[in-house]
């Protein structure tokens, strides 16, 4: 019954997603924090596929972060939205592929906002051009990345090297999937499956082999919540949720989280690292905690990427239990080597190594 | 431990299955006219505690139904049992005599002298 | 006194009026697009508020189009109609040509779909289901869970579907509140160990006798109202339902294991009805259902001379309404064969 009744509401939330090119805008922490997941979409799209994806160097954060935390104005986030889409037009694309969460969620609520207010979009097409002179075109067509890997999942699951199965027992792995609250909680006709049942991630896993588990605070927040995180007094309420969303999901001993936003990756990954330091609790089997990867560092271990050039090293849980249970080879002497063979310093106390 | 400058915190969810009951049930079992309770109010507009205090004997009903004792032990000692209440219940609880009955419960079942 | 009418929709208010401009002397053609007579009385085992079994109402209306003035057209549809003049050409599904002085639809109600609120996974999590499916269990005599154990603690969502803007109906469905007490006394009568929590928004008792019965599934049922919408349905390790909901009396988040829940699904003017509504033009109202031509003295009367309408398709209404509603618009029509339309 479950699947039926899913798979009803994902043929009702099938949304348009382009083939080729792309006009690529970069998250702001995704690039330090989880540095081998754009890395991968560029090669993967550009030397696998052999797509267009086009990168622009004047593009800027969209201050997303500052929005949300009170410091941005609305006016001003849409004049720079609109200056993004004016690079977008000057380079000669139409397609708009957004890496973060927060950002697709700003462009989405700014192409509805003068969609239904057009007095707005003059006010900012008259902002942009007083500020910069110049002007700017609506995108024909955006998708956030994980639209985009969404739509190539059985071409990376054909290419598979590593499925999500346990090597030694031939069971498949245990995804939590977790979507970002900005993906489609606020317009869930823009995401793949809608937003009570998104199918975007968990369509990824089940492409891949893994089977996806449902638990009860599955569609509960990551923690993030931008200003509750920015000030530090706060934190123990964004750290509060994310507990309470892992103390949830342990009892189905989850292999790995797999998420598709930039903040949700980092705080589901490093408040793991501080309730296991202030609890003593991790939630994980065996004592360890549990993964958390973005679906391009997933696709990558999939691929067979080596998991050292994905960057999973720069996880504060580090994935050491899943690469052993999906039998990928990795090499403990050149995680933490660059590229050129160099030696860089070792953290101490990780998580899971 | 207060080592980053925060701390977890509990989630201020009632957790009905977790909840203890024997309260609420020891309660209508000697009142039953308490299961009529439709949480209009009536009881705390006209109540002279609540009208200077935080003490509501709606929210109190409310709270006993849901095992929330622990908030309810301290708040239903401010009650001062006369009896305005039950002269404009619309349902006809005998709202006095649930106070009443809570107070032993408590005492009963959690040695707690209200 | 002579004429023909033709009645579309064979529930209890086109099987009431049909009975009873028979028995006036028209001669009526009743047109129902299923096999069966009797509409959504069908699909109730026991009717609110004294739980008579829907049975008898249904054996009382067949006994009411046991008449010679009456045509039945049972598994047939109506296409569209045309108005000549002061005659009414009705085109059948199969082909047929029908002929009247009057019109009268009682094309009813659909049942919300409940799916369509996503966040109840009705159709994903087995042992979620709607007040309907519950009413065949009731028929069928087995409650019980997908994996066949007895249910021991249920919840019941009022409002799924009704004064819901996000699902587009801002209209109270009437019906459904006391359709939960009603089925929570029969849940309890019937598994007598299980615990009944209904989860409402207010509770709507407006009708005869429906207040007594809320006060006897509080006093004599121990059923517990939590003042409070359901807005999110998952399952725990132990494949329970986990629902949240606000408990607004306490001011305070709510999250409760059940093992079954049931859904209170409101009514929706009916599919059939809005095809008929769009090919002659009627006018329907904020709430889709038929806008009647006056809200106090023309609830049977449409924008259409010689059209009427009765029952549910104009409003959500009990069976009783619907019984009272059939035979005013029979009053109506009448008037209107012996003075208007000559």
């Amino acid at each position: 019954m479950e699947n039926e009744g899913k798979k009803k509401i994902w043929s009702e939330y099938q949304k348009e997603i382009a083939n080729d090119h792309f006009f690529y805008v970069r998250s702001c922490i995704r690039q330090s924090f989880y540095p081998g997941s754009e890395q991968f979409f560029l090669d993967f799209m550009r030397n696998v596929l052999g797509k267009d994806v086009y990168e622009n160097p004047s593009h800027t954060t969209c201050t997303g972060i500052g929005y949300h935390g009170d410091i941005v104005p609305l006016s001003t986030i849409m004049t720079i939205v609109a200056r993004h889409f004016a690079l977008m037009k000057e380079s000669g694309y139409k397609n708009i592929a957004i890496s973060c969460v927060t950002s697709f969620g700003i462009y989405t609520e700014i192409l509805e906002t003068w969609k239904h207010f057009p007095d707005e979009l003059a006010k900012t097409r008259e902002y942009l051009f007083k500020a910069t002179g110049r002007e700017f075109d609506i995108p024909e067509n955006m998708a956030h990345t994980s639209d985009i890997i969404y739509k190539f999942r059985n071409e990376i699951a054909a290419k598979a090297k590593n499925l999500l199965i346990d090597k030694k027992t031939g069971e498949p792995l245990k995804v939590v999937e977790h979507i970002g609250c900005h993906y489609a909680k606020m317009f869930p006709k823009f995401g793949v499956g809608g937003a009570e049942f998104p199918h975007v991630l968990s369509g990824m896993a089940e492409a891949w082999g893994g089977e996806v588990i449902d638990y009860p605070e599955r569609r509960h927040c990551c923690g993030f919540g931008f200003r509750q995180y920015l000030v530090q007094a706060n934190r123990g309420y964004s750290i509060s949720n994310t507990a309470k969303k892992f103390s949830s999901m342990m009892p189905y001993k989850p292999d790995l989280v797999l998420t598709n936003c930039p903040g949700c990756n980092m705080f589901m990954d490093k408040w793991q690292y501080t309730i296991k330091e202030m609890e003593g609790t991790a939630y994980g089997t065996n004592g360890d905690s549990i993964p958390v990867l973005t679906y391009e560092e997933l696709a990558g271990l999939v691929m067979g990427y080596n998991p050292w050039d994905l960057g999973l090293q720069f996880h504060m849980v580090q994935s050491e239990p899943l690469l052993r249970r999906m039998g990928v080879d990795f090499s403990r002497e050149d995680k933490f080597k660059t590229k050129d063979g160099r030696q860089m310093p070792v953290p101490e106390n990780l998580i899971n190594a | 431990m207060e080592k980053f400058g925060f701390t977890l915190t509990k989630a201020r969810v009632i957790d009905y299955d977790r909840n203890d009951h024997s309260i609420v049930d020891f309660i209508m079992e000697r009142e039953p006219s308490f299961k009529a309770c439709i949480e209009c109010g009536c009881c705390s507009a006209t109540c002279t505690t609540g009208n200077f205090t935080g003490f509501s004997l709606r929210e109190i009903n409310v709270l006993l139904k849901r095992g929330e004792n622990d908030q309810v032990r301290k708040k239903i000692k401010k009650c001062m049992l006369c009896g305005k209440c039950s002269l404009v219940c619309p349902r006809g609880v005998n709202t006095r005599n649930v106070v009443f009955v809570a107070k032993q419960a408590f005492q009963k079942f959690d040695n707690y002298a209200v | 006194m002579t004429g023909s009418v033709v009645v579309v929709g064979g529930g209890t208010a086109g099987m009431e009026a049909a009975g009873q401009l028979a028995k006036a002397g028209l001669s009526v053609t009743l047109i129902e697009k299923e096999k069966y007579l009797g509409g959504h009385l069908r699909e109730w085992h026991h009717l609110f508020p004294d739980r008579r079994p829907g049975d008898e109402v249904l054996s009382y209306l067949k006994n009411q189009i046991i008449h010679n003035n009456i045509r039945l057209l049972t598994g047939e549809g109506v296409e569209g109609f045309q108005k000549r003049g002061n005659d009414f050409i009705i085109n059948t599904r199969s082909g047929d040509v029908v002929k009247a002085d009057a019109v009268l639809l009682t094309t009813g109600f659909d049942l919300f779909r409940s799916e369509r609120k996503e966040e109840y996974g009705y159709g994903i999590y087995d042992n979620v289901i709607t007040s309907s499916d519950l009413e065949e269990m009731f028929h069928s005599g087995e409650i019980m869970m997908k994996n066949g154990e007895k249910p021991e603690k249920i919840g019941i969502v009022h409002c799924v579907g009704s004064r819901d803007e996000k699902v587009g109906n801002l209209y109270c469905s009437k019906l459904c509140c006391v359709t939960a007490v009603k089925q929570a006394i029969e849940l309890k009568e019937a598994l007598n160990k299980c615990k009944v929590f209904c989860f409402y928004m207010d509770m709507r008792m407006g009708g005869a006798l429906y207040e007594e019965l809320y006060r006897e599934a509080q006093e004599k049922y121990g059923i517990t109202f939590i003042r409070g919408k359901v807005s999110e349905v998952g399952v725990n390790f132990s494949k329970r339902l986990v629902i949240k909901a606000e408990d607004t009396l306490a001011g305070r988040p709510l999250k409760m294991e059940l093992d079954l829940l049931v859904l209170m699904a409101g009514m929706e003017m009916s599919a059939e009805g809005l095809k008929l509504a769009e090919a002659g033009k009627l006018e329907i109202g904020e709430n889709r259902f038929f806008a009647a031509s006056d809200n106090h003295f023309g609830s049977n009367k449409s924008n259409l001379k010689g059209l009427f309408y009765a029952g549910t398709c104009t409003a959500p209404m009990n069976i009783t309404e619907t019984i009272s509603h059939a035979r005013s618009a029979v009053s109506d029509i009448i008037n209107y064969m012996n003075s208007d339309r000559k």
